[in-house]
């Protein structure tokens, strides 16, 4: 593999290429295209947390003026139960119901019916004039509510252990057994926790404009992180082929794993099918928080025991995570990550996927891996109070490391874990003293996480320009600089200007098939063809170049943009440039460019470290974080800007999951708070500067060094802010988010054992 | 689809006589912070909207050869923050009236607004009752005023009659040593709204408060005026026994409810931990207006 090493632009704060369309406001994102006759259309939506539909009648709504189209769910392709159909993780029997109920209301915000028009208002309109008979049934929202043998049933067919159930499956990972490992404990620390449902929070509502020629031929332009999730869900969903859809991927304002599914696509392709016209849809604030994926909401147990020096000899966790109304919460993440920066010999971490009567779970960056690194990095805390260690120590003393087996499975080749934690404690955040405050409590917490970081399928095509400058095209969304990294790395190989590079995202009649962007895949696997290409290219390059000088192609090398006689033996010719052989190009066997289509494989997890001061006002029951610092093996940073902003991002994001950010449900089973006012994630002002330390241990497996640092920095922020939080007021949270009147009542209550 | 008229008349007797016109169909339009949002969000569908910003008394702000301030009920926030003198002369109704929304909704809100919005946990109302300020209104029968406090009467409605336009707020003229504050708690830092806010309005004569007017919002179904609290302060040198009964006297006049915001027991302890702090900021403001 050819590694690069003159690193003249990896490495760099390039200037992003989406940025000046983002400042000044030029950016398309998905509302942002329209087209001549479009119509408008709107979702009826379930106001029941759960009812059986008995009838749906539109001819009202049908024969109101403007209105040219209304669907129901026997205008969705129907996926029977029994027979599961996979696309990526997602299940198309569960993406039918979500996307339209079909036998029974499953949540409030649950699509029942849609309405195209010549109008918003009109399209509104019509959707109050659709009568729904429901069978209203009784409803349930929470984990220990729904897993109560007399639980109301969401579905029927649904067994566990034989019965109608509300779980929807169950995964377990093992390693030694742990009843031995406990037994050889000195300390056994074992606690109880629960975090609530919390939203992406993207700022871009999900969107869509989808145009059906009378040939069949549709365009979807929309908002996504995958134009090819899109094509292929909207063709499952509405039994078109693939090849008669061209989906074209907008600019994206936030995704976060929140838009790896569909929503609307399916609903205005079958609308604009049946009016003519072109339908556009886009969801209010509302309907985002009401109907689209937040990430589970969960009950975990961990149990973790250890010998007296530190030495950490088994652990156990469980961890029920609600997967919302149909199955599918993200219990691989809790239960393989949660466990995996420790070498620990005896494992076992199973998770429960808990249906209940709210929006279906959709992808949350790092998905269910915060959820349980929360709960197993607050009994280490513990633990290391318990063992009288430093909280980093301990961590040090049990890290994962090049050959160490993790519980889901790998043993991990070359990681950085160990870096993390010796960069934290190195940290000038960690050695300085927190001081006093007069009125406030102080504390600091630490914690790690990791995780599993993914490859999978990525195309791209590089193509040099008859002027000689280059134009990659590749198939992922970017939503965390792919485009400004990808630039970084093409020009490094070409040793051109990176200003030369455009890089775009093709649409799925332009490009070949490439995966969704999720898992923080993308730089990974996009990297890795895009360099293929471009050494495709520079062979033919220097091809070009040996035939022009009449010399073997192996005495021309590819340096500083230009071919060049490799020794004083091959001859003596002036450098032939990117643009001298571009312009030859016709002459010489035609343009110039290259694709490589692939199934990535070799990307390695990756680790962090945070450590965390807050400052308690504890009259108010108000935490602010006042200082933090992100440690994380970013593998190779190929555009530092980027990643310390994956890094600050997931962080802030953290900082709202733990502190404010939550689904609040009022008696009647509906989201009391479906709007960014009472839904609380932080603003600026909320945050310290949130300082990144990235070690580079590169991943062996890439071109670049590459690995995923998207998700990673989301994983331990919970659990560093509630052991910084132990630290200031020596009571512990079990329970997430640690809002004002939680902090307050927690203070004020009598003194008593925490959770058991 | 129903129709929407947008008036803009140049002077009040107008937007009077045009307002009473059109009846329950009518609302005013002043920043639009709350109107335009609720407009949107389906909550209300007004059939006439009365712009009443291109009428110079509502937007005016003017100093008394007294002292005392009038203040066109329609002025923004960020008006009366460039305003010369209204900061150092009431620094706390200034500072609750900054609080409304971002620094770009600043340049459109107004306490006119904020009060008629009816909603008892606006930010510009429990400064303007410690001020003692006196609003204007005019109507089909003419002017009359009344005290700020007397205009909400539950969540969302106020003691205006029909065709009513608040003109503006009267504050009355300021006596040496005396200032204000205001205090809200927010889980966030800003852009939210008052779980409890609590305005102060004092003044001391060596050391001793000789006047005082308390004002808590968020925790009842309309701002309160806390008499109990002024009296607890009143003739006392603001110490611990004084502060703590202040502060008692805030708690008890809570008659808060348990929502997604805060909960009952929450929002009465805010109450007293408020009062004392934001008396603390007047007390010390007070000192430095000799």
């Amino acid at each position: 593999m050819n590694v690069v090493t003159n690193n003249k632009w990896i490495g760099q704060r390039t200037i992003r290429p989406d940025g000046v369309d983002k400042v000044t406001g030029r950016a398309a994102f998905a509302a942002d295209t329209n087209m001549p006759g479009m119509i408008w259309g709107k979702v009826l939506r379930s106001p029941h947390p759960h009812a059986r539909i008995k009838s749906i009648d539109t001819s009202k709504a049908e024969k109101l003026p403007g209105v040219k189209a209304v669907v129901t769910a026997r205008d969705i392709v129907d996926f029977p139960i029994d027979k599961s159909v996979m696309l990526g993780i997602q299940d198309m029997r569960w993406m039918c119901r979500n996307v339209m109920a079909r036998e029974k209301a499953l949540f409030p915000g649950h699509p029942v019916a849609a309405v195209a028009a010549t109008s918003e208002a009109i399209a509104a309109a019509a959707c109050e004039l659709i009568d729904v008979q429901y069978e209203v049934l009784p409803f349930v929202i929470e984990i220990d509510d729904a897993i109560k043998p007399d639980a109301p049933i969401l579905h029927e067919f649904n067994k566990y252990d034989g019965k109608p159930s509300n779980i929807a499956g169950k995964l377990e990972v093992k390693k030694g057994d742990v009843a031995e490992g406990f037994k050889q404990a000195e300390v056994v620390i074992e606690r109880t926790f629960t975090t609530r449902p919390v939203h992406q929070g993207y700022i871009e509502p999900h969107a869509c404009l989808v145009s059906v020629a009378a040939d069949g031929k549709t365009t979807i332009w929309s908002s996504s992180q995958g134009q090819f999730m899109v094509r292929a869900m909207t063709a499952y969903l509405t039994g078109l082929p693939q090849s008669d859809i061209r989906a074209i991927p907008a600019e994206i304002g936030g995704g976060f794993g929140g838009k790896t599914i569909v929503y609307l696509e399916p609903l205005a392709t079958i609308l604009s099918r049946k009016s003519g016209r072109p339908v556009k849809m886009v969801m209010t604030r509302e309907e985002v928080m009401r109907a689209t994926g937040p990430t589970s909401g969960s009950k975990c147990t961990v149990k973790i025991g250890a010998r007296k020096d530190g030495t950490i000899v088994a652990a156990q966790g469980t961890f029920y995570l609600q997967a919302g109304a149909l199955p599918g919460s993200p219990i691989r993440g809790a239960v393989g990550c949660s466990f995996s920066p420790y070498d620990i010999p005896h494992v076992l971490s199973v998770g429960f996927d808990v249906m209940s009567n709210r929006s279906k779970v959709a992808a949350y960056r790092a998905p269910g891996a915060p959820i349980g690194a929360f709960a197993v990095e607050c009994v280490l805390d513990e633990l290391a109070e318990a063992l009288k260690m430093d909280p980093l120590d301990l961590r040090l003393k049990n890290a994962a490391k090049q050959g160490t087996k993790a519980a889901h499975g790998p043993v991990f080749p070359r990681i950085g874990y160990i870096e993390t934690v010796e960069a934290a404690k190195n940290s000038d955040h960690y050695k300085t003293p927190l001081g006093k405050v007069s009125g406030k409590l102080r504390g600091r917490g630490v914690a790690s996480g990791f995780w599993f970081n993914a490859g999978g399928e990525s195309s791209a095509q590089v193509n040099i320009t008859e002027d000689g400058n280059v134009v990659v095209t590749t198939g992922h969304p970017d939503i965390g600089g792919s485009r400004a990294a990808i630039a970084n790395i093409c020009a490094e190989l070409l040793g051109i200007d990176y200003r030369r590079v455009s890089v775009l995202i093709g649409d799925t009649a332009t490009i070949g098939f490439s995966n969704l962007t999720g898992g923080s895949r993308v730089l990974f696997a996009s990297a890795i063809v895009v360099t293929q290409s471009t050494e495709k290219i520079i062979t033919t390059l220097r091809e070009r170049a040996a035939k022009i000088w009449e010399i073997d192609p192996e005495a021309v090398k590819w340096e500083n943009g230009a071919a060049h006689p490799a020794s004083p033996n091959a001859g003596e010719f002036p450098p032939l440039t990117l643009a001298d052989l571009a312009a030859k190009a016709p002459a010489m066997g035609g343009p110039i460019g290259a694709g490589v289509q692939l199934n990535t494989e070799g990307a390695e997890g990756g680790f962090g470290t945070h450590v965390c001061d807050v400052e308690v006002d504890v009259d108010l029951g108000i935490v602010r974080v006042t200082r933090y610092t992100a440690v994380q093996d970013v593998g190779r940073a190929i555009h530092p800007s980027y990643v310390e902003g994956q890094i600050q991002g997931g962080v802030a994001q953290g900082i709202g999951w733990a502190l404010n950010e939550e689904y609040i449900y009022n008696k009647q089973g509906k989201v009391d708070n479906p709007g960014f006012l009472d839904y609380r994630m932080p603003v600026c002002s909320d945050l310290p500067m949130l300082d990144c330390i990235m070690v580079e241990v590169p991943n062996p497996k890439h071109p670049q060094g590459v690995k995923g640092v998207g998700e990673v920095p989301l994983v331990p922020v919970m659990a560093a802010i509630a052991n910084a939080v132990y630290d200031a007021l020596g009571k512990r949270f079990y329970a997430l988010p640690m809002s004002p009147p939680k902090v307050v009542e927690r203070l004020e209550a009598p003194t008593q054992q925490a959770a058991e | 689809m129903t129709e929407l008229r947008y008036l803009a008349p140049n002077t009040l007797d107008e937007a009077v006589g045009a307002f009473a016109a059109a009846g329950s169909a009518a609302r005013i339009l002043a920043g639009g912070t709350d109107l335009l949002v609720q407009m949107r969000s389906g909550a209300l569908k007004p059939g006439v909207i009365v712009d009443i910003k291109k009428i110079p008394e509502m937007t005016a702000i003017e100093q008394g050869a007294d002292g005392g301030f009038r203040v066109g009920a329609a002025a923004s926030g960020m008006a009366l923050a460039e305003h010369r003198s209204f900061g150092k002369v009431w620094p706390g109704v200034l500072e609750a009236i900054n609080l409304i929304g971002s620094k770009q909704v600043q340049g459109r809100a107004s306490a006119g607004g904020n009060l008629c919005n009816g909603s008892p946990a606006g930010d510009s109302v429990p400064a303007l009752v410690a001020a003692g300020a006196i609003v204007t209104v005019q109507g089909p029968n003419g002017r009359r005023e009344i005290k700020v406090e007397d205009v909400p009467t539950a969540p969302g409605r106020t003691s205006l009659k029909p065709g009513e336009i608040m003109v503006s707020f009267t504050l009355p003229p300021r006596a040496a040593g005396s200032s204000d504050a205001y205090l809200r708690m927010i889980p966030r830092t800003e852009m939210d709204i008052a779980v409890v806010g609590v305005g102060v309005n004092l003044t001391l004569k060596d050391g001793v408060v000789t006047a005082a007017r308390v004002g808590l919002g968020a925790v009842a179904p309309t701002v309160l005026l806390v008499q109990d609290a002024a009296r607890a302060l009143i003739g006392s040198k603001l110490d611990d026994a004084a502060l703590a009964k202040a502060a008692a006297a805030c708690s008890a006049a809570c008659r808060p409810i348990d929502d997604k915001r805060g909960t009952i027991a929450y929002r009465t302890k805010v109450a007293g931990v408020l009062l004392r702090r934001t008396a603390a900021i007047a007390a010390q403001r007070a000192a430095q207006n000799k």
